[in-house]
């Protein structure tokens, strides 16, 4: 840019020269509304990724059930995609999913909460700094490595307290799971109740009240839609895990809620299928688009759930 | 130099407290008495020890880690030492109440803000609770109110009222002593005024120690007043005493305002 | 007070208090659950595991026979596929976090991308891999390729870049900016010379996190079509005879390593569990030497900064 001292009267006047910094404003002008453009289109991908997500799975699965009827789908009792008498029910998978998930849960939700509540409230200044990173890693060792973990560890210790349980069972798949969940819940909590004001604390301990009392009847309430975010987030993640279940569960589709058993989730059996060799557009081939719709459909639902509970427990401090 | 009156008893005593924060020293020889069911000012510039004072006398500084106490405050009849290590801060808390500088209402809902600290103390008896919360809401002039809104959440009032239900708050459990710092520094004008009104019918009932920037508010509202400067208690006495005739030259400059 | 009311406070204070100490303990041993789980995860890899850890099994292709069998086109594969990966993922990340954060106007537009990038946040990974099944193998034709499970991947991390992105760019102090407009900056100018400067740190960790997870993303890329039995590697271009293009390696097929680690998990045979192990093993210290990378540089970062 010409320095200021540089530019005399004469030149400021010049009508030629007056032209061609308005030509330079204007190119310069055209390149920011480039730049902004190029960097529009880069954000609106995300919008592309979900249309062409949904797009996708409705198309494939528009064939799919141009041959099951959505009833049949939704009620019929055996998964058997490929027998010649074949079945498509996809509660037997739904039910491997929620099996494993409670599982899961009932380990993450409690604990994550625990640990999320004694970091914010309880643990030294150390202590506090040591565990947040280990939490991190413990929530990046990559699925597969729990899964082998889940199978060749887990389970025959399982076996130790309960000499009947299968080798692939969704108990022992759904506890590591569970561990593996604990850092998105505890994470998300803490930081929700490490966000509420020091001076509702205050106003808690200068009524006579202990650690305890204060972090269960004034900081917790505070932090709800955090907490309930945090919820969320650990069931989205349940029910979308794939691996550990693909190692550890055994993949036969089978209609249970009992953990002790093998069974097959909506994720695993998606890798199963992937893993054979059934042609594209075979009927058997696109279940795995329906499946994997209702998949999608499952997590809509919990993140809508999560917004309304948001919007119903706004922090109000 | 304090004129004693008749029938009047201290309710607590300051002896030769000294505070730090880690390697700063806050307070420095403070000797104080507080006396019964009278109001008892803290006045001084920014950064005189004022708030660290009065937060001493609920413990509020065991919250945060670095901080140390030197010296003692008697709390009268039984003659408990409330720095000392071996009284815990809980029980300090329950006899002493406080009330903030910046309201701050529990998320809760007004009958639930006041009854906190029945519930911290145990009380379950519904009954109890609810008479009790009657009692404070009365006392706090926030009852005719609030009386059709108990299930209202508390940071739905306005200023005003959020900071009488925090005066309810600390009224419910029938402290000893209550602690008011800056009360109305956030507060508009007529809110200041009711909150004033309201701390001189209090003082029938409870003794209180009030920290406050605003000298006229000291004038208006207590009937003893002590000016502190850079951690020292320059001066203690009667409030009328201390705003016509103050004895010492620091003071008088600080009245008269030849500094801020 | 009475000293009987006294005494009955410091009762109920004894019994409150024995709950915060419960507590305390409770506490501690749910952190123990988890630090007892890594242990014993890593500890378990490492006892089965090093002992197959020699050169050869860098340098070795998978084989029938366990002993022989290595992770050379598991790791090779991954790393292709990593670098197509970031190539896509990490521009396009800070330019989408930039955008969100520098130029975006309040309207409802910005709203649907922000939510969509909220919602693609918890999206199971391998919802992903049915997208890149039927866009990038069928659709684009790009066949079962390092080019699809890049890209694959890359979609699944925009998100942590994104939002690494923003958060980093939040931190900037809004009188830096307002200093450099004042000098008569333009928009991209205050971006390139201030915004992206002193965020840079902060994307970097943000990105490390990405590739972290993407190198032990398994499902999506099962999903496209690896194949878990790969004994050669995709050519490097301008080798081999006729010489291969320059990006003929995109198009090859390929595997990686944590499917390498799911095919010998699958075999009973205890050797190939052993195989299993040690790839676990060198997956494990890949992501924690990345997150610990990554967390390093965030504590470095907070120490430097002095707004």
């Amino acid at each position: 840019m010409a320095s200021v001292a540089s530019i005399d009267r004469a030149e400021l006047m010049n009508p030629a020269s007056v032209s061609d910094r308005l030509k330079k404003k204007q190119f310069r002008h055209v390149k920011e509304r480039a730049i902004e453009a190029v960097l529009f289109l880069a954000a609106s991908l995300s919008v592309f990724t979900t249309v062409a997500i949904v797009y996708i799975l409705v198309k494939e699965s528009v064939v799919f059930f141009s041959q099951v009827s959505i009833l049949d789908f939704l009620t019929d009792t055996q998964w058997t995609p490929l027998f010649d008498d074949a079945h498509f029910g996809i509660m037997v998978l739904l039910s491997g999913t929620l099996t494993s998930s409670a599982v899961a849960l009932a380990v993450a939700i409690p604990l994550g909460t625990i640990i999320a509540i004694y970091l914010s409230e309880f643990a030294p200044f150390k202590l506090r700094e040591a565990a947040k990173p280990f939490l991190e890693l413990l929530g990046g060792v990559p699925t597969i490595v729990y899964g082998y973990f889940a199978l060749v560890f887990i389970t025959p210790l399982l076996q130790k307290i309960y000499p009947g349980l299968p080798g692939f069972n969704l108990l022992s798949a759904g506890l590591v799971m569970g561990v593996m969940i604990i850092p998105y819940v505890s994470s998300l909590s803490e930081d929700a109740m490490r966000a509420v004001p020091m001076s509702l604390r205050e106003g808690s301990y200068a009524m006579g009240a202990t650690r305890l009392q204060t972090a269960l009847k004034v900081v917790m309430p505070a932090a709800t839609s955090g907490i309930a975010s945090a919820y969320i987030l650990g069931i989205s993640r349940a029910v979308g895990e794939t691996m550990i279940l693909a190692v550890a569960a055994g993949m036969q589709p089978k209609l249970t809620f009992n953990p002790l058993e093998p069974g097959a989730t909506i994720t695993s059996y998606i890798v199963q299928v992937a893993l054979g060799d059934l042609p594209h557009g075979s009927i058997g081939y696109q279940t795995i688009f329906a499946a994997g719709l209702t998949l999608m459909l499952l997590t809509l639902m919990f993140n809508i759930l999560g917004h309304i509970l948001r919007k119903k427990f706004r922090e109000v401090y | 130099m304090t004129p004693i009156e008749p029938q009047l008893h201290s309710k607590a005593e300051v002896t030769n407290l000294n505070f730090f924060y880690g390697g700063f020293q806050a307070l420095k020889g403070v000797n104080m008495p507080v006396y019964e069911k009278k109001v008892t000012a803290l006045i001084g510039p920014s950064g005189c020890g004022k708030s660290t004072l009065l937060r001493c006398f609920n413990r509020m500084h065991d919250l945060y880690p670095g901080n140390r106490y030197e010296g003692g405050i008697r709390l009268h009849p039984d003659n408990t030492d409330l720095l000392s290590p071996a009284v815990d801060p809980i029980e300090v808390r329950m006899r002493i109440s406080m009330v903030f500088q910046k309201p701050n209402p529990f998320p809760k809902s007004v009958y639930e803000n006041v009854a906190y600290g029945l519930r911290v103390r145990g009380e379950r008896n519904r009954a109890v609770i609810d008479e009790k919360v009657e009692q404070a809401l009365r006392g706090a002039a926030l009852w005719d109110e609030v009386k059709d809104r108990l299930k209202d959440l508390g940071a739905n009032l306005s200023g005003g009222q959020q900071q009488r239900l925090c005066i309810a708050r600390a009224l419910a459990t029938e402290p000893e002593i209550i602690l008011f710092d800056e009360p109305t520094s956030a507060l508009d004008p007529i809110a200041t005024a009711s909150i004033e009104e309201l701390v001189s019918e209090l003082k029938e009932r409870v003794t209180i120690l009030i920290v406050t920037h605003n000298m006229q508010q000291a004038a208006r509202v207590s009937d003893y007043t002590a000016y502190m400067y850079l951690g020292e208690l320059i001066e203690f006495g009667v409030t009328d005493q201390i705003f016509i005739k103050p004895q010492k030259k620091q003071t008088e400059d600080y009245i008269t305002g030849r500094f801020g | 007070m009475a000293p009987h009311d006294i005494q009955a406070i410091r009762d109920l204070i004894a019994r409150h208090k024995r709950w915060d100490i419960l507590f305390g303990l409770l506490g501690l041993v749910s952190l123990m659950v988890g630090v007892l789980t890594f242990v014993a995860l890593f500890v378990d890899m490492a006892v089965q595991g090093l002992p197959r850890l020699s050169p050869e099994f860098f340098t070795n292709f998978p084989s029938r026979r366990p002993e022989a069998a290595g992770i050379l086109s598991a790791w090779v594969g991954t790393t292709l596929v990593m670098i197509v990966t970031a190539a896509a993922a990490v521009p396009l990340g800070i330019a989408a976090g930039l955008y969100l954060e520098e130029y975006a106007p309040k309207n409802w537009v910005t709203d649907v991308i922000e939510i969509n990038v909220t919602n693609l946040a918890g999206v199971p990974s391998i919802v992903y891999g049915l997208l890149a099944l039927g866009l990038f193998v069928y659709q684009f034709g790009f066949g079962q390729s390092i080019l699809s499970a890049g890209l694959t991947l890359a979609l699944l991390i925009l998100p942590v870049v994104i939002v690494a992105t923003r958060e980093s760019i939040r931190s900037i102090p809004q009188m830096v900016r307002e200093g450099s407009y004042a000098c008569g900056a333009t928009t991209w100018q205050t971006v390139r010379d201030h915004i992206l400067p002193y965020s840079s740190a902060g994307i970097l960790t943000g990105v490390i996190i990405g590739m972290a997870r993407a190198i032990g993303e398994t499902a999506p890329i099962i999903t496209i079509g690896a194949l878990t039995f790969i004994a050669f590697l995709p050519s490097a271009p301008f080798t081999g005879d006729p010489p291969a293009g320059l990006f003929d390696w995109l198009f090859a097929p390929f595997t990686v390593m944590p499917i390498q680690m799911f095919n010998w998990t699958s075999r009973p045979e205890a050797a190939f569990q052993a195989n299993a192990a040690a790839a676990g093993f060198v997956l494990v210290l890949m992501t924690l030497a990345m997150n610990g990378m990554a967390i390093w540089l965030r504590y470095r970062l907070r120490r430097n900064i002095k707004w």
